[in-house]
């Protein structure tokens, strides 16, 4: 008869017990060893836990991380909470969105000394509210099997793909929706201007591309060279790192990549670290800025992140040899992104998918 | 009503109104005033324009007639489970029931590419290959379970001497039905229809993966102006649209589905028989169909999970505890699963408790007063994931109520999703206990308060945990209103997914079919074992 009193009451005790641990864990740990900082980032960071260490056993300071989703919704959060900031520093801002982040102020400038070893092509803020940390290239990607069995040599340039024997056979994402599609859809305009990308866009609908959401439905939906994949078209549009990826993560060692880089196709990603304006810890993050920039940190990054280093530190072994770097990448300039995108899009939108 | 008896429903609302207030409306109505009035003003013109775009008016039909037809193909598909479950004993009953779930909470990424194996280019299906059916297809699949166990749990308390006696008097099997059995399940039917269709109105995932790129809904366009565009006005203004078509489509609800719910509730001792004659072929159709509608993406990524280069082997599984291992992203399965559990069983109970008081006090105001009060309780479902995420990082920000980063917001963000759900679940149980029970109990010297947990409170005890069960399930699987809120270092099962996902290589595929499969094992067991306590003989008057 009691029952289902008794039960109720050990739910609910339940409940407040779980709400007092939650609320445990959230107080700070009050440490004599120095400042905690809390850097928000974007869900693929990731870095070492014996990089990071070796930073707090340098200065003393501790890294809270805050994954705060992917770079756009990252971003976005980083917007509206600019009066009272989440965070202390903010990684991987990359430079489609860079515009829209200095327009709205949120970043304080720091001019790292560390900036000597990087190159200026990626140094895109003249005053330093950001610092460029890591490159990624956005190129397509082709399935070696794929194209030999259709008697095809990968495309060697933008134009290739209009030739009628690719015809049906690349996959692209959706540009309104995915980060890597947004810069395909830049790459095409870094190309043939903007007065010309449009009749490239009509042309290649014509020849059969096909449109998917995001790079997971792309990638493992539709094109046919990644591992476990179920679709049937040879080229895709990826990363730079994608063939070193397929390597690393393969279940028995192989001996060449599956999938090889259209070197000529790629757009540059820059991702960017910056201060946030309204941090308490402004010295520390200082300090976190030139330690990314450092060599442990840099030399760190391409196997966790699979992006490249900024700086001049040696690439694994499969980056070097399954990887590519595009001399010549397309890149365009962050304020004329800022201005176009959205118009752009609407564009690419009546074009490709009406 | 007197005097007292009105204290006692206000104070049974409360605490619902409290949660619902900091964790739904605060936030939300928060992010929809700041686009509105965005930069300052207040700009209706600017309204008007995205209400009359031919875009505007081109997503919000197809969100209406997809949401409509996938409702009915749900309820039609799913209605032969229903009665499966609360009529018949059978071999492999309670699995069937648990297994059912199960696409509840897998990841709509994995499912995703699950049915595109299913619709391969080169296969016989590839011409559904993004189009408004295969959606449908999907968003039967996901909300095959709201159905069959909901009503299911209905069609159980019906007490089915009522439906013989219209048999032995010369009615058909099928008049029978229609005329005795239907009318006590509206209620239900109609409380799980509404979940589905609010479900399906919102669907976000499964239209972008499987609609493709030329398919939106009103939620996946949100989500697009909100997360690309940040242009929060134009958010705004469809966040409106969308909860006004909700609260259209609430309002059918009630007239269709709460007009008569006529209770002969029984409780105790089980009424489950064994299939009869012809009654096996209907046991073999359903059967033969959830198994290919939920069996075969299910199982492919299953086999998946298992299939690898030296053969079937645990290769995906051993490599979730070393892959990444010693780098900030690397999630041990053992944690991720514990998160899981943890945030779940809080979320479940936080919706169980405050869904339930939610329930007892509209109960209490009678079915003409509740009208308002039962619509805004369903809100929560009619809101993109997006909107609410976003209005926490505002609306939460400032002590006493500066919640960002506590690990409290994830279980109350999943417990708001799962209210609706355990008030529709357990409202039609309350309101069909016979009164006469109540009144035999009073009369005999009982106290309110003891004839309510004498009566009404053993009568809830199957409804509830089913709804307990949706809401776990939910919360296990829950991704949408959790990407928004900056986690602090609490991983969970679906998380560590999207992470595996993130990465080429075949290991990485492996790890997420693993993933996958564990959570999948979670849910059903954690279905049967609530479905176990559920069943359990109540004891009879």
């Amino acid at each position: 008869m009691k029952y289902p009193v008794r039960t109720l009451t050990a739910l609910l005790a339940g409940v407040l017990l779980v709400a007092a641990c939650g609320d445990d864990e959230t107080d700070p740990v009050a440490s004599d060893e120095g400042a905690t900082i809390t850097l928000q980032a974007h869900d693929s960071f990731n870095i070492s836990e014996s990089v990071l260490d070796d930073f707090t056993a340098e200065t003393g300071i501790t890294v809270e991380l805050l994954p705060s989703g992917d770079a756009g919704a990252m971003v976005n959060q980083a917007i509206l909470t600019k009066d009272n900031p989440q965070g202390d520093v903010l990684f991987g801002i990359d430079n489609t969105f860079l515009s829209r982040a200095l327009d709205e102020g949120l970043f304080v400038a720091y001019e790292s000394p560390a900036l000597d070893g990087v190159s200026e092509e990626v140094q895109l803020d003249d005053e330093h509210r950001v610092t460029p940390i890591d490159t990624g290239d956005v190129c397509l990607n082709y399935d070696k099997a794929g194209l030999a069995a259709a008697d095809l040599d990968a495309p060697a340039s933008l134009d290739d793909l209009l030739d009628p024997a690719f015809g049906g056979t690349l996959v692209v994402e959706n540009p309104a929706t995915s980060s890597p599609g947004l810069s395909f859809l830049l790459a095409t305009v870094a190309e043939y201007g903007e007065d010309g990308w449009e009749d490239y866009w009509e042309s290649l609908t014509a020849n059969g591309v096909e449109v998917a959401a995001g790079w997971e439905e792309a990638y493992y939906g539709s094109f046919s060279g990644s591992a476990g994949s179920e679709g049937d078209r040879p080229l895709v549009v990826s990363y730079a790192s994608s063939p070193p990826a397929e390597v690393i993560f393969a279940e028995e060692p192989l001996d060449d990549a599956p999938t090889g880089v259209v070197v000529e196709s790629c757009y540059r990603q820059i991702e960017f670290a910056g201060i946030l304006a309204g941090t308490d810890h402004e010295a520390e993050a200082q300090q976190l800025i030139d330690f990314m920039l450092s060599d442990t940190f840099q030399s760190d990054i391409p196997l966790n992140m699979f992006v490249y280093p900024v700086t001049d530190v040696d690439l694994p072994e499969e980056f070097v040899r399954y990887g590519a770097t595009a001399s010549d990448p397309y890149l365009v300039d962050a304020e004329v992104v800022a201005e176009n995108r959205d118009d752009w899009i609407e564009r690419w939108t009546e074009i490709v998918l009406r | 009503m007197t005097g007292s008896r009105r204290l006692v429903t206000a104070a049974v609302f409360a605490a619902p109104l409290a949660f619902l207030a900091v964790f739904f409306a605060v936030p939300a109505g928060t992010l929809v005033l700041t686009g509105l009035r965005d930069g300052g003003t207040w700009d209706l013109g600017a309204v008007a324009d995205v209400l009359t775009s031919s875009s505007t008016r081109r997503v919000a039909w197809f969100t209406l007639w997809q949401a409509t037809v996938s409702t009915l193909a749900t309820v039609v598909l799913a209605l032969p489970a229903a009665w499966l479950l609360g009529r018949l004993r059978v071999p492999g009953r309670s699995l069937f029931s648990a297994v059912l779930v199960v696409p509840f909470v897998l990841p709509t990424v994995v499912v995703g590419t699950a049915f595109l194996a299913v619709l391969r280019p080169d296969g016989p299906l590839a011409d559904l290959r993004q189009t408004a059916t295969a959606v449908i297809v999907a968003h039967v699949f996901f909300n095959y379970a709201v159905v069959a166990r909901t009503v299911g749990a209905a069609w159980l308390a019906i007490d089915p001497s009522t439906e013989e006696a219209a048999r032995t008097l010369g009615a058909s099997p099928w008049t029978a039905f229609r005329t005795v059995t239907l009318p006590q399940l509206r209620p239900a039917l109609a409380g799980a229809a509404s979940i589905v269709f609010l479900f399906t109105f919102t669907s976000f995932g499964v239209v972008k993966i499987l609609g493709g790129p030329r398919i939106a809904t009103i939620e996946v366009e949100i989500h697009r102006v909100t997360t690309e565009l940040l242009d929060l006005r134009v958010a705004a203004v469809l966040s409106l649209l969308q909860l006004s078509a909700v609260v259209a489509a609430l309002m059918l609800y009630r007239r269709a589905g709460v007009r008569r719910g006529s209770g002969a509730i029984r409780a105790g001792r089980s009424t489950l028989r064994r299939p009869r004659g012809a009654e096996w072929g209907v046991v073999g159709a359903t059967v033969v169909s959830a198994g290919v509608l939920l069996g075969v993406p299910i199982g492919s990524l299953v086999w998946r999970s298992f299939d690898t280069a030296d053969g079937l082997g645990l290769a995906y599984y051993r490599a979730l505890d070393t892959v990444g291992r010693g780098s900030v992203a690397f999630v041990p399965p053992t944690e991720a699963i514990h998160n899981s559990l943890l945030f779940a069983f809080a979320a479940a109970t936080t919706a169980l408790v405050v869904g339930g008081l939610a329930a007892v006090g509209l109960h209490r105001l009678g079915r003409r007063a509740r009208g308002f009060a039962d619509s805004s309780l369903m809100l929560p479902l009619g809101t993109s994931a997006v909107t609410v995420g976003l209005g926490f990082l505002i609306a939460l920000d400032e002590p006493p109520l500066d919640l960002r980063t506590s690990p409290i917001l994830i279980p109350a963000a999943q417990a708001v999703i799962a209210i609706p759900f355990v008030v529709r679940t357990v409202l039609p149980a309350l309101d069909a206990v016979p009164s006469r029970l109540r009144d035999a109990a009073a009369s005999l010297g009982a106290s309110p308060w003891r004839v309510w947990t004498s009566v009404d409170l053993r009568l809830l005890r199957r409804p509830a945990l089913v709804a307990y069960g949706f809401a776990f399930a939910i919360s296990l699987g829950e991704f949408g209103a959790t990407v928004f809120i900056a986690r602090a270092d609490a991983p969970t099962v679906p998380v560590a997914i999207f992470r595996a996902l993130g990465q080429p290589g075949a290991i990485n595929v492996g790890q997420a079919m693993a993933l996958s499969t564990i959570l999948l094992v979670m849910t059903t067991l954690v279905m049967l074992v609530v479905d176990r306590v559920g069943d359990a003989r109540v004891g009879g008057f």
